[in-house]
């Protein structure tokens, strides 16, 4: 694998992920790094970057500091300014050249919430990873330490997985909400969109759990070990795999299994979707529920397999992946290597940023519009 | 949902100028970035090489802001990436890496590029990657191909040469040894051309010099023809270092003529040039007139209005608040987190103007202190610049980036009227302030 993109973007890495995960929480996330990832995340990776003031920040790492493996900078650094700002807690990502150095962040995190006895949290990520791994590091982490046995409220819910990258801002997780609760489900947070580290704190509440994304099953399964939430895993999408979704919910509800709606893919399909994988067979189960043939799911960054679903990590897999497709629908940045199929728009925040923001298509809202244009 | 914090003690975040020290009037500490993008960054000055391909060997971490860059600039076409992954930093494989990966690049693009612009990152300084092995072998392999080494090293910023510097001396390093011409000049350095009207311009053409900035260059062979030069001229600070190193190679000469918003200064810079290209010294008192009759023009209109000025605007924020708070402007703060070569009117400004207000840009408290009520107190200021427009709060803003090509009394004159212009139309500065790369071309 030459690990090369000549033509294509590059997904959001896992220490942004961390950021944009915990983004509306009320805590100060600092991705330990010299400088850039602090303006790459705030411009191409985070949305609300202009109208929430959150409080992400990057160390500004120096060479001497590395070299001299100088953690104490860090950590005094990062007091000062949690004395000043007061958060809720402290979360810090890792980058390249502190992994390369061996920065050990959960010590790093310890020492801080020792000083500040502010919660405090070290993400190992190394900006090697995309960002589904940060972001379910730090659900997983909030859902283990931020959340506590409490009594299950009948008909309940979290929402697990959601954040910009991979359902942009274009009201799909309102939509949700509210989707959720005409069926009459109280949506006790959902992880973290719209959502508080206090509805975060009630999750053990809830009485099932809906993964929407792959970066939410970690979370889940650490609640189901904790608690014994049952949890589904499925983004509902259009209206009649909307119905399964919720229809799933109440019976992991009842008889506390949990369930995977992430149906198997044909690797063969003449129809191929790239992008993260639960989203992705979600759309492509919705999609089937129309009347669609077989369907390809290729997904290029960290997640479960699933049946069918094609693992492709670089330019000449992905092209490979796609022989003999007839149509793909992802987000416009894959465009220049899809120049001989049918092609239509889907923009993954997570891959192309903030560039095709005004066409962010809401899974539940514009999918008619969408089906429209893949199924004619 | 966070709320916003509206009550903030400004202290580390903004210090009178009397009281603050050079050349950081800040503390070091964990930092923030502002949503103003319209600065330049590597890959926008790398695209000013003519038909060259950018390449980056880096995490995708990194990756991400530059590939999005290029995609944002409507250059993805000249860009190409190639992900360090964590097997490499075991395996030992990173020379490799780059050689097969560029090798694959240039074996895809539908056309050969005459040159390379290959970024490496703080990755390879730090496993001590042989990238002169690299190179050599990638040269060998491709003799077509100029390539050239570039640097992604933000951890080496405090280390030596900036990435930006370095950026800048690189843009530069494919010029070929020629023999010079002693009536062609170049002014190199700057992410926008000079405007023609400016005297630096006006002085080299009307001698008879040949005068070649990049941006005027289309081809790879027009920019080849910068080689053919006996001078440069260089006013941007962080460029210094690409003239001094095209002087050790290929003999060009240069001078260093800081922008300015002093008129003896500018006299003065403008008459080494004159001395260097043999030329009579010229009589500025006209277009010093000139400058005063716009600034007091402006000064009719903006009248006694605050003003911030940020370091996004130009080199030389302080020499700029100078001459504006002399000729009456009521210039209340200056947006910077360093004082680079402005020394002498930082410590004149301590005397003659110690209350103004010098504000940090990336301090952790700045988060909060942003928009019109918070950061701008209230009060409705003019914005000379981006980021003066985002914590001031204002869409009154003169949106120049890195000068813009101003220079001399022309770019006063064209200053002044900017202010005025500014203070008589707002700008949807939110819109503009977050495009990356301000002039440099836009998808968005």
């Amino acid at each position: 694998m030459k690990q090369t993109a000549s033509f294509i973007s590059t997904y959001s890495a896992d220490a942004f992920g961390v950021a944009s995960a915990l983004y509306e929480l009320g805590g100060m996330t600092i991705m330990h790094d010299a400088s850039g990832c602090n303006s790459t995340y705030n411009t191409h990776d985070e949305p609300r970057w202009y109208d929430i003031d959150s409080m992400v920040y990057i160390s500004g790492l120096s060479e001497m500091e590395a070299v001299m493996g100088d953690d104490g900078k860090l950590i005094d650094d990062i007091v000062q300014a949690a004395g000043e700002l007061s958060p809720k807690f402290i979360a810090l990502a890792g980058t390249p050249i502190p992994m390369m150095i061996g920065t050990d962040y959960k010590a790093v995190a310890a020492v801080i919430e020792k000083k500040t006895g502010i919660p405090s949290f070290g993400f190992a990520t190394n900006g090697m990873q995309d960002y589904l791994s940060g972001i379910s590091m730090a659900f997983e982490a909030f859902a283990e330490r931020m959340t506590q046995p409490m009594d299950v409220i009948p008909h309940s819910v979290n929402v697990l997985g959601v954040t910009p990258l991979d359902f942009a801002v274009c009201g799909y997780d309102r939509e949700l909400v509210s989707r959720l609760q005409s069926d009459e489900w109280e949506v006790l947070a959902t992880w973290s969109m719209g959502c508080s580290l206090e509805d975060i704190r009630r999750s053990a509440a809830a009485e099932v759990n809906l993964v929407v994304s792959w970066s939410g099953l970690a979370a889940a399964k650490k609640l189901q070990a904790l608690y014994g939430t049952p949890y589904v895993i499925g983004a509902p999408v259009g209206e009649k795999f909307t119905a399964e979704v919720l229809d799933a919910l109440h019976q992991s509800a009842k008889d506390k299994t949990c369930r995977d709606l992430c149906g198997a893919s044909s690797s063969n399909g003449k129809i191929v979707l790239i992008g993260e994988s639960v989203t992705s067979l979600s759309l492509a189960a919705a999609l089937r529920k129309e009347g669609a043939g077989d369907i390809r799911v290729i997904c290029p960054v960290c997640c479960e397999e699933h049946p069918g679903m094609i693992r492709a990590l670089d330019e000449d897999e992905l092209i490979r992946a796609m022989n003999g497709a007839e149509m793909v629908v992802a987000d416009p940045l894959y465009q220049p290597i899809c120049k001989d199929k049918q092609f239509v728009r889907l923009p993954h925040e997570a891959f192309s940023g903030r560039l095709f923001r005004r066409e962010d298509v809401n899974l539940l809202t514009g999918f008619e519009q969408l089906k429209n244009k893949i199924l004619g | 949902m966070l709320k916003r914090i509206d009550q903030i003690d400004e202290s580390c975040a903004s210090v009178r100028i009397a009281d603050a020290s050079f050349p950081a009037p800040f503390r070091s500490g964990l930092e923030y970035s502002a949503p103003a993008r319209g600065t330049w960054n590597i890959v926008h000055t790398g695209m000013l090489l003519p038909e060259a391909h950018e390449i980056f060997v880096c995490a995708a971490g990194c990756l991400r802001g530059v590939v999005l860059t290029a995609a944002e600039q409507g250059t993805s076409d000249r860009f190409s990436t190639i992900a360090i992954r964590e097997n490499n930093l075991l395996d030992g494989d990173m020379e490799q890496l780059i050689i097969d990966g560029v090798g694959d690049i240039l074996s895809k693009l539908p056309k050969r590029p005459p040159a390379v612009l290959l970024y490496t990152s703080c990755i390879h300084h730090f496993t001590g990657c042989d990238l002169k092995l690299a190179y050599r072998r990638l040269r060998e392999k491709y003799p077509d191909v100029d390539f050239t080494d570039c640097y992604m090293n933000p951890i080496m910023r405090k280390s030596g040469l900036t990435p930006d510097q370095l950026m800048r001396r690189q843009l530069y390093s494919l010029l070929k040894k020629q023999p010079l011409d002693e009536k062609s000049v170049n002014i190199i350095g700057n992410d926008f051309a000079t405007l023609p009207t400016s005297e630096l311009v006006t002085t080299i053409r009307e001698g008879g010099y040949t005068l070649r900035e990049i941006q005027d260059c289309h081809t790879y062979q027009e920019y080849q023809q910068m080689a053919t030069a006996s001078l440069n001229i260089v006013y941007n600070p962080a460029a210094k270092a690409s003239a001094a190193a095209l002087e050790r190679r290929l003999g060009q000469k240069y001078l260093y003529l800081p922008l300015s918003y002093d008129y003896d200064e500018i006299v003065s810079g403008l008459n080494t040039l004159c001395d260097t290209l043999h030329l009579p010294h010229r009589d500025y008192s006209d277009r010093i007139a000139a400058c005063e009759a716009a600034l007091e023009k402006a000064h009719e209109v903006i009248g006694d209005t605050p003003i911030a000025i940020d370091y996004t605007l130009t080199y030389r924020p302080l020499s700029l608040a100078r001459l504006l708070l002399r000729k009456g402007f009521n210039v209340k703060r200056v947006y910077l987190d360093g004082i680079g070569e402005e020394k002498a009117d930082f410590e004149a400004l301590q005397k003659e103007a110690p209350d103004l207000m010098l504000y940090a840009t990336v301090e952790v408290k700045m988060r909060f202190l942003h928009g019109a009520e918070v950061g701008g107190h209230g009060k409705h200021f003019l914005a000379l610049g981006q980021k003066a427009a985002y914590f001031t709060g204002s869409d009154n803003f003169v949106n120049i980036v890195e000068c813009g090509g101003l220079y001399g009394f022309d770019g006063i004159i064209r200053m002044a009227g900017e202010m005025e212009d500014a203070y008589l139309h707002k700008k949807d500065a939110r819109r503009l302030i977050q495009i990356k790369g301000f002039g440099g071309g836009c998808c968005l």
